[in-house]
């Protein structure tokens, strides 16, 4: 038991360390060395931590043991390459994590620079615009200056330029003789619809009507959406990208960026300057493997040839001859059967959930019971509570990585916060409007403050305590699922999955058991009910408060 | 009178407060061994000057005795515990059952559970209650049921003293002639100090020995049962005993 503690602590410490020293190279050391004490469970003394600072410090060779975590951005070619990247690596022997469809570029970029991520792949009109904000062309040079700062290595781009593009349907362009962007401002009645960040970005809509002196301003669709709406004539221009798979699909014709508005949007591997040197030469061998044609190609494989991105990624890998000469060797494809992740997702589920609401029922009752008679703190505390509930899990999710990095920690740090308030609400509730008879009886008989809530105020708010930890128990159920955003895992991996390739299968395989998961939790709260609530008291035959 | 030796409570100048006076000035000494009623209509302080007894309350001025000595300001708890209480509606936990709840101190005494069980058996026997009984939750039991149990709560760890807030006034009138009956019994029994607080003048005249009349902010009069009848000291005492004729 001393030394899970003691792993904890020292988890603890480093963590704060890698925090309070922010960007600086040691920072990365800590977050490795952190790691692996947590995965291995490992014990190293908070007394001797100064020594293996020193040493992890000092020597950047230990990191070489390390799984290299391969990341990817959410949407399908991301998918693709970031699986590539992690096969290529593993067919050199080296141990990879992966956190495929991590997130958007926020997320990645700063668990990049926070050492969470050791590979992702970028596009280097989006490092110019929204990471970096580099004046003038974006040239190599620049971006890999602006890029060393953050001990950030930007390797050669895989040859195809995905950029933004407009898109519109063949027979549209035909019937009003649409080619190019700069005939927009001629037909103000096309009725547009493009994807919220490019409404947004500088590199998008705002600049693009500027130059182009369109004066109509798009609706915001989801991406994912767009084509659909296209498809079925309800629109008739989105933005996409220029290597979609849709833009064959949907028979699109993009229209020609005459005035070179958009940026080069090449993609290119970043890794850790500190990653090992044969991992990046390896890496090296994706550069120019793929033009514009074939990288639609792979796309269109996976969102309409139903096929799975991890195979797309592996054919892509033999028929560019990237794995070596046993090239025509079966790849070892992750083999991974719908029962195995099914149960591998629902217990990481099931883990992030208990591990946030096991300690929320113990903070929220012990405060519960603190605090109850004094009524000010009372109310104070459920205000407190309740305003953690109405910030956005997402943005909650978000303003957590820079503290504790991505994975599963602030994922339940957040799971945590929500899971407080009905818990302390209902507890408070149950515990204020105990009947004054009772609570002065147990005055008046000589019960000791502990004995008066171990036998009178406890078993007597019992009721709602069980009911606010049910509530809680559900929220976190359905909360946990955004937690695949931040590479937690769980059953919202194959829905931010399905969501991303637009694969409903894939959906319902992490909906199903979410499902599922809340209706077994409700059946076994009534069992746990039944052992600590005598039956008159129970919730389903009093009029209980819920959160 | 005076605070003699015999008495188990006495009140010195003892004023009460929360936004107005309750009462001050009150000079009282309740006898040992014997059951004290406090009467007069409500809101006169009756229920604050009993709950002055166990420091439930604490004067803010002049000084309350009780078992000759004053109140202690730490180990409240087995001060209370000397002092048995009984309140209106018996005030049972709902989450106990009947047995649980009268047994529930002397089990935090760590009494033996024999002890506990022979204490229970004698405490039934002298209030009508069947240990066929003992597994009910109060809401299985009847009123009278429920303010038998009360009581025996209330003395089950053989108090020096018993407080009684209106422990009878919630129930039907034929009930109730039974449980004054086996609480005559208990008292021939037990032997115990008992200070009982109720509005009901017939209920005070056949259980208490001594009378307190309280009104006006204070003890109107105070005495023998007897004596208070026969020699009311104010019309107002006078109309209180005849309301009960």
């Amino acid at each position: 038991m001393n030394r899970v503690v003691g792993a904890t602590l020292a988890v603890a410490r480093l963590r704060q360390c890698k925090v309070s020293f922010g960007r600086h190279e040691n920072a990365r050391a800590f977050s490795k060395r952190a790691r692996r004490a947590r995965r291995d469970g490992t014990s190293p003394s908070p007394t001797t931590l100064a020594l293996i600072w020193a040493v992890v410090a000092a020597s950047s060779a230990i990191a070489a043991d390390e799984p290299i975590v391969v990341a990817s951005k959410n949407f399908t070619e991301a998918y693709i390459l970031g699986e590539a990247l992690a096969q290529l690596l593993e067919n050199e022997g080296f141990e990879v994590d992966r956190k495929i469809g991590l997130g958007g570029t926020k997320i990645c970029y700063d668990a990049l620079v926070e050492g969470d991520v050791d590979v992702y792949v970028e596009y280097t009109g989006t490092i110019a615009e929204a990471i970096k904000d580099i004046d003038g062309e974006p040239t190599r040079e620049k971006i890999a200056a602006a890029l060393a700062p953050d001990s950030v290595e930007m390797l050669g781009d895989f040859g195809f330029n995905n950029t933004y593009a407009l898109a519109v349907p063949r027979q549209v362009a035909d019937e009003r003789g649409l080619a190019r962007i700069s005939d927009l401002p001629d037909h103000p009645d096309l009725r547009m619809a493009v994807s919220h960040e490019f409404l947004e970005r500088p590199d998008g809509w705002p600049g693009l009507q500027r130059l182009y002196g369109i004066e109509e301003v798009p609706a915001g669709i989801e991406h994912a959406l767009a084509y659909e709406a296209l498809a079925d004539g309800s629109i008739d221009l989105t933005d996409a990208y220029s290597t979609d798979g849709e833009l064959k699909r949907y028979d699109l014709e993009v229209l020609a960026d005459d005035r070179g508005f958009f940026p080069v949007y090449l993609a290119v591997p970043l890794v850790r300057v500190d990653l090992d040197a044969r991992a990046k030469s390896v890496l090296r061998r994706v550069a120019g493997t793929l033009d514009d044609a074939e990288m639609s190609d792979l796309n269109a494989a996976a969102v309409f040839g139903g096929r799975s991105t991890e195979s797309i990624a592996a054919s892509y890998l033999v028929d560019k001859g990237l794995l070596g000469t046993d090239a025509d060797a079966d790849v070892a494809l992750p083999q991974d059967s719908l029962v195995g992740r099914l149960s591998r997702n629902t217990g990481r589920h099931l883990f992030l959930v208990a591990a946030a609401v096991l300690p929320a029922t113990l903070v929220a009752v012990g405060l519960a019971l603190a605090i109850f008679k004094l009524p000010w703190f009372s109310r104070g505390a459920v205000y407190i509570a309740g305003l953690m509930q109405t910030i956005p899990s997402i943005a909650l999710l978000a303003l957590l990585i820079p503290l504790v990095g991505i994975g599963w920690l602030p994922a339940v740090i957040a799971l945590f916060l929500y899971a407080l308030l009905p818990i302390l609400r209902n507890a408070v509730t149950a515990l204020t409007s105990i009947e004054p008879t009772l609570r002065r009886v147990a005055v008046a008989m000589g019960l000791k403050p502990a004995e008066e809530l171990r036998h009178v105020f406890v078993p007597l708010a019992m009721p709602s305590i069980v009911a606010g930890v049910r509530t809680a128990t559900v929220i976190c159920i359905g909360t946990a699922t955004l937690a695949a955003f931040i590479g937690a895992g769980g059953l919202g991996d194959p829905i931010v999955k399905g969501l991303a390739l637009n694969d409903t299968r894939l959906i319902l395989e992490g909906a199903i058991p979410a499902a599922l998961l809340a209706v077994v939790t409700e059946l076994v709260f009534e069992q746990v009910e039944r052992w600590l609530v005598p039956g008159h008291l129970r919730s389903s035959n009093t009029a209980a408060a819920t959160g | 009178m005076s605070a003699s030796g015999d008495s188990a409570v006495a009140f010195r100048g003892v004023g009460k407060r929360f936004d107005d006076w309750v009462f001050r000035g009150v000079d009282l000494a309740l006898p040992a061994k014997r059951t004290s009623a406090i009467v007069g209509e409500s809101g006169c302080g009756k229920t604050t000057l009993l709950q002055l007894v166990n420091a439930v309350l604490r004067p803010d001025e002049g000084s309350v005795e009780v078992l000759g000595g004053g109140v202690p300001d730490a180990g409240l708890e087995a001060f209370r515990r000397r002092i048995g209480y009984a309140v209106q509606g018996a005030g049972l936990f709902p989450h106990l059952t009947l047995v649980e709840n009268v047994s529930l101190l002397a089990r935090l005494e760590r009494w033996e559970v024999d002890v506990v069980n022979a204490r229970v058996g004698e405490l039934f026997q002298l209030v009508g209650l069947t240990r066929d009984l003992d597994d009910r939750y109060p809401h299985e039991l009847s009123g009278g049921q429920q303010h038998r149990a009360g009581l025996c709560r209330a003395l089950m760890l053989k108090p020096d003293m018993l407080l009684l807030d209106e422990p009878f006034s919630a129930i039907d009138p034929i009930t109730r002639v039974d449980i004054y009956g086996e609480f005559e019994t208990l008292q021939g029994h037990e032997r115990v100090t008992t200070v009982l607080v109720t509005h009901d003048i017939r209920e005070a005249r056949r259980l208490a020995d001594y009378l307190v009349v309280m009104g006006g902010g204070g003890v109107v009069q105070a005495g023998e049962v007897d004596e208070v009848v026969s020699s009311p000291a104010s019309d107002q005492v006078k109309r209180l005993l005849e309301s009960g004729a």
